[in-house]
């Protein structure tokens, strides 16, 4: 059994593997007919126990748009928020027939726990938990990028790319490290030292504490949220402080070279991270990241539940 | 063993074939060729070429990856995808001619039917083929063929074309039953 739990589990040419395939699922989005057979009778758990709009409503759309039959299970009004543990939770879904089951989760962890627990047979597809990975993210970060800066195709050597913010509680940014280092792209971190996490040293990036000197070294930047949610202390002095010095806005843009593009996961803070007059500049490509999403995860959907599970080789 | 098709065997059949399209089809501007990956779209991309040396006009050529809808995929591993390219007017209305390497089974020309009802509805779709080896599963027949090679099921046609392989050749290789 293959499952998709973080981007260790993916080498560098099974990453390109999906990126390409990503770009022929896309091409499917453009077409008149949005609807391949292609998962017909294959059954796909969305199991999202943490708010989610992009990421529920991307995988989902990609599911139907191969043919799989798709069942929401999210927290609010389920059995989970009446403390049903993942365990029992699993064997639901079992007793269901999930062929594939995309686990959004606040523990960090879970989607692990749900692929080893052996309660379900399906593959299990990380869409992010609690602080540690989400890696059907990244992907869809490198595919945007690779679009952007490298014609769509090979790996993405020679790409600088900041990450920017509140890495600390960020899982977008571990798999982005990750990925990115996997493909060949140089990383540059930029946030205060509050919001690094504890070894960052041993992360093969650079650490900057000064934006304005990165922002014109870099192909892309991505802005990172400030997850006000995961913070339980006081990591800045004031949100006026924090977007002075760590937010983007219109004139700090004007630092990037020519075709920098920006990014940003969502969903955005407009006025903390990022300004609304950046957000909705050219140069950022916010909302095709959403539309990258769908290509990608219907790529990564097809090339982890089409195929018999025994020959899987990946 | 030998070869049961020589590089000059090739592109004779590719020669005549180009010719029966025409033949069959007054309209030489309303002919969209679709080849479906690897081979076959090299084939295609050769008809295409032959076609406009004959009639003196382009010709709209592309390919057509079909693995997404193939019939057996839960029975294998799941395999990276080829390249579409619909050429500019696409299909709608047209006249497709598909093109690949062998005809076998015909399941994948079944594939590629449903791939071309997702792109559009056109006039009629003819199916051109360098080998026909037998052995079909479903009601599919060529309309032009290279070269019809009687195989046992047991054997395998191997076909090598110089943009892919190096050179041009169609070998039967394993013993007829």
């Amino acid at each position: 059994m293959k499952h998709l739990l973080s981007i260790n589990d993916i080498d560098k040419d099974f990453a390109i593997t999906i990126l390409d395939t990503a770009a022929e699922m896309a091409r499917v989005s453009e077409g008149p007919v949005k609807k391949l057979p292609t998962l017909r009778g294959k059954t796909v758990v969305n199991l999202f126990a943490e708010d989610s709009t992009r990421t529920r409503i991307s995988f989902e759309a990609a599911a139907k748009r191969l043919s799989a039959d798709v069942i929401n299970f999210t927290a609010k009004g389920s059995s989970i928020s009446k403390g049903e543990s993942l365990k029992d939770t699993a064997q639901t879904l079992q007793a269901l027939g999930a062929d594939a089951v995309i686990i959004r989760h606040p523990a960090s962890g879970a989607a692990h726990r749900l692929a080893q627990g052996r309660w379900m047979n399906g593959t299990v597809i990380n869409a992010g938990d609690g602080t540690h990975e989400h890696p059907s993210q990244a992907l869809l970060d490198a595919y945007t990028i690779r679009k952007h800066l490298k014609d769509g195709k090979g790996d993405l050597s020679d790409v600088r790319v900041a990450i920017v913010g509140d890495i600390l509680h960020s899982r977008v940014a571990r798999s982005n490290v990750l990925l990115l280092n996997k493909l060949g792209a140089t990383v540059v971190l930029v946030a205060p030292p509050t919001l690094l996490p504890y070894q960052v040293e041993s992360w093969k990036v650079t650490v900057s504490h000064d934006f304005n000197a990165v922002l014109p070294t870099v192909d892309a930047v991505i802005m990172l949220r400030i997850q006000q949610e995961r913070m339980s202390d006081l990591y800045f002095p004031s949100e006026r402080e924090y977007s002075s010095l760590f937010g983007i806005d219109a004139e700090r843009l004007a630092l990037t070279k020519p075709g920098t593009i920006l990014m940003h996961p969502g969903p955005m803070n407009r006025g903390l991270e990022i300004s609304a007059e950046a957000a909705d500049s050219p140069q950022s490509v916010v909302v095709e990241q959403v539309a990258n999403g769908v290509s990608i995860r219907m790529a990564i959907l097809y090339l982890f539940i089409a195929g018999s599970q025994e020959s899987i080789n990946v | 063993m030998s070869a049961a098709l020589s590089a000059g065997d090739i592109s004779r059949a590719l020669t005549r074939i180009s010719h029966e399209i025409l033949e069959r089809n007054n309209d030489s501007t309303n002919i969209t060729i679709l080849g479906i990956p690897t081979r076959g779209a090299h084939l295609a991309y050769r008809l295409a070429k032959i076609i406009e040396g004959i009639e003196g006009v382009p010709v709209q050529v592309g390919t057509l990856d079909i693995t997404l809808h193939r019939d057996d995929l839960r029975m294998r591993a799941p395999r990276p995808l080829m390249e579409t390219v619909i050429p500019s007017l696409g299909v709608e209305g047209r006249t497709v001619v598909l093109v690949d390497d062998v005809l076998f089974s015909g399941r994948t020309i079944r594939s590629a039917l449903d791939a071309i009802g997702e792109i559009g509805r056109p006039e009629r779709v003819q199916l051109a083929v360098l080998v026909d080896r037998g052995h079909r599963e479903l009601p599919i027949k060529a309309d032009f063929v290279g070269k019809n090679l009687p195989t046992s099921k047991s054997q395998s046609v191997k076909v090598t074309l110089t943009e892919h392989d190096g050179s041009d050749e169609v070998r039967i290789e394993g013993e007829s039953a």
